[in-house]
């Protein structure tokens, strides 16, 4: 008589710890874990499809939607992506802008990881800690576009509005703000036995393997590949900005949480030199029929009201051809395909999410290995569902 | 055995570091507000529940040209015109959905008259669907305002048809 040695369990899609309605089917034999398979789907939107109905400035707010804890990232790729099909150049004010609001995502995305990836193993506090820091961003960004998470700040060709007045005053009580309070973070957790314990050597993926398997950002970062886009394929201006790149050593769970709270220095430092630095000039480039004209000019001028009236009811038509467009989100590589088809609407955008193809690395990580790094291996991915499953 | 003993020693001297910052919290202010009671004042560029602005003199400042629900990402919006007895153009009907609205702001900054604006409210919630579709009085500001406006953009005066604030 065969007796059955192992047993499948679902993990999700509504447990807590995947982070939103991930479901992970799991072969067990007793506590070891034989299988994992990610099955993905539950927060399927059809945002991909849904661009492909909607005018080029109108499908900006879907991008917000995707990965809802770094819009700013989201549209700053979605926009790059259309200004190189369009052959836009952006002033040097609006470079500068963007990537002082991308780091700013980053801050506040990793800080939202930082805060759940403890809050899953156990340490509570952390998660109202880290969420109290990210309400200063959020501040900022509702003085910016006027929505704390959705923002659509960044647009083709510029920015939504002039920038706040009090930006600089802003940005750098943000940044003084969580230098000082990453030192608390860490006194709380890289000393914390318990949290060495449930991280060091758990969830671990060579270099070789994290190639493979095409992952990128932290993930790919922690195990000691030195691959950043904003260094190797710099766009929007990073090229000027002086920042280090930091890497892990042996691909652990304990590596990337190390890496990300240096990631966040080095955003603080970007961000203070953007703000330092930031030139004068207009907030939004001039390309009639492109970009929209300014509303002082609608409304006291003839020809940019018809412009306006143009472009709003009709956008703009693209030319024939496809772009891609990479940048380094908080996660990993942002990709934008557009292929245009001579219309004012994209023929097919294509995302590359980087939550989707990191999450390809969870039977890896976790086969194996024990039941309770399932958690620690999803947790430390660091994945967005509404990214994966757009 | 070593690693054993250095763990223990790890967490008899170093997690009460790790507590003392949880202590020292007890002390502080807290961060939170008292939501129901005490409400958070939202940014100046706050995208909240829509309203239509009126002229000084009480008219409607808009003329219901479609470019909001053109722009509108979410086909959220509805109207039809019909004339004054000037001869004005203006919205009979103009209706939002909010439960399509997804509070992008594209209507704002389509407006070339400066008529429909994004508040400062945020909540919303009903126990029926119909009462999400607000119309055109439910959204047009009060005649003798109270308040101030809520943006301060540019606020272009009225001087179409040889017709302006004062004369009306």
């Amino acid at each position: 008589m065969s007796v059955e040695k192992t047993v499948t369990i679902n993990m999700g899609p509504q447990h807590p710890s995947t982070h939103g309605v991930l479901r992970v089917l799991l072969e067990l034999d007793g506590e070891t874990v034989v299988k994992a398979r990610p099955i993905v789907g539950y927060l399927h939107t059809g945002i991909e499809k849904t661009m492909e109905s909607k005018l080029y400035y109108k499908a900006l707010p879907c991008t917000d939607r995707m990965d809802y804890l770094a819009p700013m990232s989201n549209n700053l790729g979605y926009c790059l992506a259309v200004e190189k099909l369009m052959g836009i150049e952006v002033p040097d004010k609006v470079k500068w802008a963007r990537v002082c609001l991308a780091e700013l995502t980053r801050v506040n995305s990793h800080l939202v990881w930082l805060g759940t990836h403890a809050l899953d193993l156990g340490a509570m506090s952390m998660l109202l800690y880290t969420f109290r820091e990210r309400e200063l961003i959020l501040d900022i960004y509702e003085a910016c576009g006027g929505q704390r998470m959705m923002t659509s700040y960044i647009r083709i060709g510029g920015l939504a509005h002039e920038l706040p007045k009090d930006l600089d005053a802003k940005v750098r009580k943000m940044v003084k703000t969580i230098r000082e309070r990453m030192h608390d973070y860490e006194t709380l957790l890289n000393n914390n036995q318990i949290f060495i314990n449930r991280t060091k050597g758990v969830a671990v993926i060579s270099a070789d393997d994290a190639i493979n398997l095409s992952l990128t950002g932290p993930m790919l970062r922690g195990s000691g590949v030195k691959h950043d886009l904003r260094k190797d394929n710099p766009y929007s201006g990073y090229e000027n900005f002086d920042f280090e790149v930091p890497v892990g050593k042996h691909g652990d769970a304990y590596d990337r949480f190390l890496l990300r709270l240096e990631e966040i220095r080095q955003s603080l430092r970007i961000c203070e030199q953007a703000i330092d630095g930031m030139p004068e000039g207009p907030y939004r480039t001039h390309v009639p029929g492109v970009v929209l004209p300014l509303k002082e000019d609608v409304l006291y001028k003839m020809e940019s009201l018809i412009f306006h009236f143009k472009l709003v009811t009709e956008g703009f038509k693209a030319p024939v051809g496809s772009v891609y467009q990479g940048i380094e989100s908080p996660k990993g590589e942002l990709g934008f395909y557009i292929t245009g088809d001579g219309t004012n609407k994209p023929r097919r955008v294509r995302v590359r999410p980087p939550s989707f193809i990191n999450l390809a690395s969870l039977p890896k990580l976790c086969e194996g290995r024990m039941f309770s790094d399932v958690v620690c291996a999803i947790g430390s991915i660091d994945i967005v569902l509404g990214e994966v499953d757009r | 055995m070593k690693d054993v003993l250095k763990a223990l020693g790890n967490s008899i001297l170093k997690t009460p570091l790790g507590l003392l910052i949880t202590i020292k919290h007890l002390f502080k202010k807290p961060v939170t507000l008292d939501y129901p009671r005490k409400k958070k004042p939202m940014a100046p560029r706050y995208r909240g529940r829509h309203y239509l602005e009126r002229y000084n003199d009480g008219t409607e400042r808009c003329v219901c040209c479609g470019l909001c629900a053109a722009s509108c990402p979410a086909d959220a919006i509805y109207m039809e015109p019909e004339e004054t007895e000037h001869g004005e153009r203006r919205a009979k009907v103009y209706e939002i959905n909010l439960l399509r609205c997804i509070f992008c702001g594209f209507c704002e900054e389509a407006c070339p008259e400066e008529a429909i604006f994004l508040g400062q409210e945020y909540e919303f919630s009903d126990d029926n669907r119909d009462s999400f579709i607000w119309t055109k009085e439910q959204m047009l500001v009060p005649h003798p305002r109270k308040d101030n406006p809520f943006k301060k953009i540019i606020r272009r005066v009225r001087k179409v048809y040889g017709v302006t604030d004062k004369n009306r």
